[in-house]
């Protein structure tokens, strides 16, 4: 069995987010930097326990990326995996680096690829899709519980109100969310073996961004809140209807 | 032409398509073509009325297999019946289907694809796009490049408008593909509204204590006829399920109303709510930071107050 996980870099959950340049880049001053916790918790830590189960399971890692994403896929090393592949290119353009991941998964011949369900950066939700599309193999989104059976995959996702368990025969991709595993965290002897693991650095294959983020901007501040007497629930109630007119 | 998808479920259109239908007349519209919606799979609804939101022509393809999400399968269809109808605005709602098959029909029609748009493109100089970004923090605006462009909208973003088209509906036929996945079995949550559907949620933290004070929140969701959800350790403590989970790490949902009662209003719980039209915080701490992000705060013990705001919404009938 052979998983590709792909893991992406984005700011902490609590990052302060503000711009620079013209609003046209992220200010980077004093933003923490993690895995994408979807990418953590649950695509990596379920390919990990899949190794566990089975050690014969060969791990890889893979990131689109500059050089400044590496102390993140060390960190993703840390947990577990055994070998990343770092795509040197910087780009916002889903299209892009779903790409170059799929070019990677076709090199690698990989039975499964992981994917979060999202980046908490730019929340496309796009890269397992596009890169299921490019390989034309099948896709399942949102998945919360993955179990194999021989060669066919059984996995929950979420649907609206619900789940649904599906089959399918792999290879397949799978975006992956809450449910589908623990959290962990990298003890000791998890990051002194993630220092000497391969970490190969490939260039890009040549595509055309589809698109471009021109500009940011932050929303609007709120108004400041209106204060209600916990006494005068009527009024409330007045406020709901007449100015904010939502019930 | 602007070809809006149309996901139907429980027999009824997604009330988030309606909106995406809205939202593609008003494009189509701006550019000067027709609005047009692609129908996949059977339903009872009637498909005529889908010109109640702006649509000249109700593509349809009615061939029961295309019910069930089979991403590989669906967006090949898709990708098929936009060719063929000569699509160049192609529009989804981003909810669960959306996002799985928006990306996919991306690339098949190598279209620039933007999800989580915000609001309605710009269009006199290019095709700019705004979304949300870092969870609700900030907004992008994102150029469009490719001759087809493709958007994936924010639920609750545009609204739901009302036009007087009479749609025609077209049936159309295609090769279906054979099937990628088997669905083996689904498992529905009976009789409640789902979460992202909802347009008014009463959710509830770790102040109310314990599963069993939950009574106080579903009696003033009912009265309200809204979803419910809850904060992380909440589901965590399994004192309500998971999918009611809502935040960074669980579901994002922007209904008109947002109730919070007894939630700290931490980043991460915000990441997941803050795109709601009206916040009401309820909680007992004046110095709770999801103050800063309500519209409407009652500082109170959520055990009186809640109750008392369920008597005064029936009192108002
Ligand atoms: C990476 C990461 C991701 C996360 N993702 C999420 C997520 O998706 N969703 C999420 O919700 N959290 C998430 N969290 C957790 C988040 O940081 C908070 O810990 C959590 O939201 C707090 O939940 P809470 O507000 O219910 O509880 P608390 O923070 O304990 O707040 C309880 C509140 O209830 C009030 N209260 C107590 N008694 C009463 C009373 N009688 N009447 C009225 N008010 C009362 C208190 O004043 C307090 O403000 C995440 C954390 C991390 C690190």
């Amino acid at each position: 069995m052979k998983i590709l996980v792909c893991i992406s870099k984005t700011p902490d959950t609590t990052a302060k987010i503000a711009f620079t340049e013209g609003n046209t880049k992220l200010d980077e001053n004093g933003i923490q930097w993690i895995i994408n916790p979807y990418d953590e918790w649950y695509s990596l830590v379920r390919a990990i326990e899949h190794k566990e189960k089975d050690p014969t399971t060969i791990i890889h890692l893979v990131t689109v990326g500059g050089a400044d994403v590496e102390p993140i896929i060390r960190k993703a090393l840390a947990l577990g995996g055994d070998e990343a592949i770092r795509v040197n290119l910087q780009s916002n353009d889903s299209f892009t680096v779903a790409s170059q991941i799929a070019a990677v998964a076709k090199n690698g011949a990989y039975d499964l690829i992981f994917t979060g369900k999202e980046t908490i950066d730019y929340n496309s939700a796009s890269i397992g899709s596009m890169v299921a599309a490019i390989l034309d193999l099948p896709y399942i989104s949102l998945a919360n519980h993955f179990t194999l059976n021989g060669n066919d995959a059984i996995i929950k996702r979420e649907i609206e109100g619900g789940e649904e368990t599906n089959e399918v025969s792999l290879p397949v991709v799978v975006s992956c969310q809450k449910g589908m595993a623990e959290q962990r965290i990298p003890n000791m002897r998890g990051i002194m073996a993630a220092r000497t693991k391969p970490l190969h650095v490939q260039e890009p294959i040549a595509c055309d961004e589809t698109t471009q983020v021109m500009q940011y901007e932050l929303p609007p501040a709120k108004q400041g809140v209106k204060l209600v007497a916990p006494d005068n629930m009527d009024e409330l109630v007045r406020l709901l209807k007449e100015e904010a007119k939502v019930i | 032409m602007v070809l809006v998808y149309i996901d139907h479920e429980d027999q009824q259109l997604k009330s988030s398509s309606l909106e995406a239908m809205s939202y593609g007349a008003a494009l189509a519209k701006q550019l000067g073509v027709t609005a047009e919606a692609l129908v996949l799979g059977t339903t009872p609804a009637t498909l005529s009325d889908l010109g109640k939101q702006g649509a000249s022509k109700v593509h349809h393809v009615a061939v029961d297999t295309l019910n069930h999400l089979d991403v590989k399968v669906n967006s090949t269809v898709i990708a098929e019946a936009a060719t063929q109808l000569n699509a160049t605005v192609l529009i989804f709602a981003h909810n669960i289907n959306g996002k799985a098959l928006a990306p996919a029909v991306a690339v098949k029609l190598k279209a620039g694809l933007v999800t989580g748009a915000s609001s309605l493109p710009k269009t006199e100089n290019g095709f700019i796009v705004t979304k949300t970004v870092f969870s609700g923090k900030a907004f992008a605006s994102v150029k469009i490049a490719t001759p087809i462009k493709i958007i994936a909208i924010n639920q609750n973003c545009y609204g739901i408008h009302a036009a007087d088209n009479v749609a025609e509906v077209i049936p159309m036929s295609f090769n279906i593909p054979s099937p990628s996945v088997k669905m083996t079995l689904v498992e529905k949550v009976k009789g409640e509204l789902p979460l992202t559907e909802a347009s008014l949620v009463v959710s509830g933290g770790r102040g109310l204590k314990g599963p069993e004070n939950w009574g106080i929140l579903l009696d003033l969701a009912k009265e309200l006829g809204a979803a419910t959800a809850c904060s992380r350790p909440v589901s965590d403590s399994d004192w309500r399920p998971h999918h009611e989970h809502v935040g960074q790490t669980g579901i994002q949902i922007a209904p008109n109303l947002y109730i919070a009662i007894g939630i700290s209003g931490a980043i991460q719980h915000l990441a997941g709510v803050n795109r709601s039209k009206t916040i009401v915080v309820i909680n007992k701490d004046p110095e709770a930071p999801f103050f800063k992000a309500a519209d409407y705060g009652v500082v109170g013990d959520a055990f009186e107050v809640v109750p008392a705001l369920t008597a005064a919404l029936k009192n108002s009938k």
